[in-house]
């Protein structure tokens, strides 16, 4: 497991990169349909979630980014605080298990619904550099009124 | 066949709310009130204008937004600044009807909300807030001197 106690930071053209494959992936596994869709599905599942639950260091785009794209690219104006990005994992894996379970339970609505929420997710990403799921994060916990996500880092505020 | 069609739904979908998202993405909003803001009870307020910002961990724009809050703040005299855990103060949240981060509201020297951005607010827009409140200050000044 990583260290969690001190968020990591990435390079923020990974995750944008990741986004890029990732609408791609989607879009092919809508093609292709609940069936034949299925195997690449899976693997977009499972690079969800490794970036959702080891961390983006561990999501396999980034690792592709990071190996190939990276030195063509130059070193990165900024990092950015690993968070928000894994997060944005998280959001895709709980539609691509949704997604999942539709294909396996035999729900072909149920798989496209998720799939495509999915992909609308993605592109925005990659295209407006938008995360869906950080916008709705604070709606949720509002909604849930759940313990937070991390708040062993407080914001720099100074209110009290 | 249907999988193409989704595709296609999908990307219009997304296509269309981005540019709409980047349309009205942080413009400035006026807010009519009266009364104090519950902040102006538990914050050192800037003499002529507050920026409050709310922000989360999970909210790769809120960086973007504290720096150029923060530049705002420090080239403007009598500006303060003050960037509170969302997530820690979901009272304050509930309080103000904050929905998504980053949100700023802009405090007058009386702690009243006089204006609101939802989203990543671009710089002019903030010193147009700013300057707007200076305007209005002066027009109320006006009023009750005419009166």
């Amino acid at each position: 497991m990583p260290a969690t106690h001190t968020p990591a930071h990435v390079d923020p053209r990974g995750p944008r990169f990741g986004a890029a494959v990732t609408t791609v992936v989607l879009a092919a596994v809508l093609v292709l349909g609940p069936s034949l869709g299925l195997p690449l599905l899976i693997i977009q599942t499972f690079a969800f979630g490794a970036g959702s639950l080891l961390g983006l260091r561990y999501q396999p785009y980034g690792w592709v980014f990071r190996r190939l794209v990276r030195p063509r690219l130059g070193a990165p104006v900024e990092l950015e605080d690993e968070r928000p990005p894994r997060f944005a994992q998280s959001v895709g894996l709980l539609f691509a298990v949704v997604a999942l379970i539709g294909a396996f339970a035999g729900a072909p609505v149920i798989f496209y619904v998720a799939t495509a929420f999915a992909l609308i997710a993605a592109t925005l990403n990659a295209v407006f550099d938008f995360c869906l799921g950080c916008e709705l994060y604070l709606l949720g916990r509002r909604l849930l009124g759940k313990p937070s996500l991390d708040a062993s880092q407080p914001v720099g505020g100074t209110a009290r | 066949m249907t999988g193409l069609y989704v595709v296609g739904l999908a990307l219009v979908v997304a296509l269309g709310f981005g540019v709409y998202h980047k349309a009205v993405d942080g413009r400035v909003r006026a807010v009519r009130t009266g009364a104090a803001s519950p902040l102006a009870l538990e914050a050192e307020l800037g003499g002529t204008a507050t920026l409050v910002q709310f922000s989360s961990a999970a909210c790769a724009p809120c960086r973007m937004t504290a720096r150029v809050l923060d530049e705002v703040s420090a080239s403007t005299d009598g500006v303060a600044h003050i960037e509170i855990d969302a997530e820690q103060r979901l009272d304050l949240v509930g309080e103000l009807g904050i929905t998504r981060t980053p949100t700023v509201l802009v405090l007058d020297g009386g702690g009243v909300v006089r204006s609101r951005m939802v989203g990543a607010p671009r710089r002019q827009d903030v010193l147009a807030a700013l300057a707007g409140l200076a305007d209005h200050g002066r027009a109320t000044n006006a009023n009750s001197a005419a009166a």
